[in-house]
């Protein structure tokens, strides 16, 4: 009998502590962020979308060799003699075209590896992170600032010169060595 | 309300038809638009979260646009369905909830049928969703259903009898079954409400208060029981069962259940109201009096008796967020070992009181 009261008041004090506790939420305000429109506050060295400032780029290949799923690939175009790329932000000499510059975000894992490595800090996390697409192709990022006529026009130009060059080559064969010499230091 | 309907119309079918249809329109399809909501914006909050923001301002409109989501829907039924008894179930679960609004005494002016069986009735007529359920649960041929739906006939039968009871020994203090006359009987102010002894000034009043309290609790746990919310919930129990009886259903005849859970939910909130807590008499008279405008009575009425059903609507809520479900056995003995004998015991100490 005494049991039985017991559970009666047991079951009634404990529902009503529980609503208590409820009732008590109801006024604690929310934790919840609007998302879209009220962006969470990320940690200030998060790793989200990839930027490479192209304008820095020396075309070293480094990050793409750190990349440990290989989604960064680069392809440069050596420049002429003559022709002056000018200098990256932290005074490093340019000397490499870069007809593309291509990121795949679809492989990129986020592990901030390409980074580090970079010489001039060109390439470097952004706090970008909405970049969702339809097309898987529209992942792949191209950094090159370059147009398709610049590109061929530089692939040409260094076709040509290097053509020159063999030409010049097999005619310095039989012409005496210092001339060689010469060559050979421009071409550095 | 009737009357007024005939004169405008000249028909008694006509003005039956409207009379019969106005609950729906003017209440139940509102108040189901808005309790979802309700229910949404409080278990958020009670969870710390904030519930539907999107659609309109703090979500207001959110209910809307998902009924016109499940209107456009397929209307799913699997092969193995037992497709007549399928179709058929959800209207009948409606029609047992909607048909109890038809005694539900809103205002003095404004109650469908002004039945001397009132109470009686109602109890007579919400049992029919058991039928509803058993069928649903049956014709879905699905096993977690069936299951649901007996677990649900089960509790409601058992839940009945402490309900009954308890209704019982207000017929016995009152002497009617009428839900407006038992309205009427409590007007005045709160204190004259039977959970508060009922009317008059004599040592029954005072005597009967802990036993109307107790009466009170034993109503509203079994009619909450009735209509299978939580903590008991196990018919539709999600974690367990997948959905219950309407695991099968969807688009408007799942909306159909939806509906009449919570026109349930409000059509026992409004009988424990009527019965206990004065029905649609103000606590502090009225606004009407007082500026000598009699029309303006019946509206206070309503909402009187919308405020307190509503506010029992959101209590059904709290404890649904606040409490776990029950386990099959538990439930069997809260109603049997607990709410029935204490019950009895509460009809019997009444009726000596009123014998007095």
């Amino acid at each position: 009998m005494k049991e039985y009261f017991g559970n009666i008041f047991t079951a009634l004090y404990t529902i009503f502590v529980g609503m208590k506790i409820t009732f008590k939420h109801l006024f604690v305000p929310s934790v919840t962020i609007q998302y879209p429109t009220v962006k969470p506050q990320l940690p200030e060295r998060e790793r989200n979308r990839l930027y490479v400032n192209i304008d820095d780029c020396i075309g070293c290949d480094q990050c793409a060799r750190a990349c440990p799923v290989s989604c960064i690939t680069i392809e440069t175009v050596k420049a002429l003699p003559g022709e002056d790329l000018g200098k990256t932000s932290n005074g490093k000499k340019k000397a490499l075209w870069i007809p593309s510059f291509q990121i795949d975000f679809a492989k990129c894992c986020y592990c901030q590896l390409c980074v580090f490595p970079c010489p001039t800090e060109c390439i470097y996390m952004t706090d970008v992170y909405e970049f969702s697409e339809l097309e898987r192709g529209n992942l792949i990022y191209n950094f090159s600032t370059l147009t398709l006529e610049e590109k061929q026009e530089k692939r040409d130009n260094l076709a040509k010169f290097n053509a020159e060059k063999e030409a010049e080559k097999l005619k310095a064969a039989s012409a005496p060595k210092p001339e060689i010499k010469k060559d050979q230091q421009e071409e550095k | 309300m009737f009357d007024l309907f005939y004169k405008l119309t000249g028909s008694e079918i006509v003005s039956g038809v409207i009379i019969s249809l106005l609950p729906l329109f003017l209440f139940i399809l509102p108040f189901a638009l808005f309790a979802v909501l309700l229910e949404r914006k409080v278990s958020a909050h009670m969870q710390d979260r904030l519930g539907p923001m999107r659609v309109g301002y703090h979500g207001i409109f959110q209910t809307i646009a998902d009924i016109l989501k499940l209107i456009q829907k397929e209307d799913i039924v699997a092969k193995d369905n037992d497709k007549f008894l399928f179709n058929l179930a959800p209207i009948i679960v409606f029609t047992g909830s909607y048909a109890a609004f038809a005694v539900i005494p809103f205002s003095s002016y404004f109650i469908g049928s002004n039945i001397n069986l009132g109470i009686f009735y109602i109890v007579a007529i919400t049992s029919l969703a058991v039928v509803g359920i058993l069928m649903a649960g049956w014709a879905s041929n699905n096993k977690y259903s069936l299951l649901g739906s007996m677990r649900s006939v089960a509790q409601i039968i058992s839940y009945e009898i402490p309900t009954i009871l308890v209704i019982l020994s207000i017929v016995m203090i009152t002497g009617t079954m009428n839900l407006n006359t038992l309205s009427e009987m409590q007007t005045g102010y709160f204190w004259n409400w039977l959970i508060f002894g009922g009317p008059g000034l004599s040592l029954t009043k005072f005597l009967l208060i802990p036993f109307m309290f107790i009466g009170f609790l034993i109503i509203y746990i079994s009619t909450l029981a009735e209509v299978n919310r939580t903590p008991f919930d196990i018919p539709e129990a999600e974690s367990e069962l997948v959905s219950g009886y309407h695991t099968e259903y969807s688009g408007m005849k799942f909306a159909m259940f939806f509906l009449s859970e919570y026109a349930n939910m409000f059509a026992v909130s409004a009988i424990v109201v009527a019965l206990f807590l004065g029905g649609y008499q103000s606590p502090v008279g009225y606004l009407g009096d007082l500026f000598n405008a009699p029309w303006l009575i019946p509206i206070e009425q309503f909402f009187w008796f919308t405020v307190k059903g509503v506010s029992f609507v959101f209590v059904q809520m709290w404890l649904r967020w606040t409490l776990p479900r029950l386990r099959v056995d538990q439930l069997m003995t809260t109603s049997w070992k607990y709410l029935i004998p204490i019950a009895f015991f509460n009809l019997i100490i009444i009726g000596i009181i009123t014998l007095l």
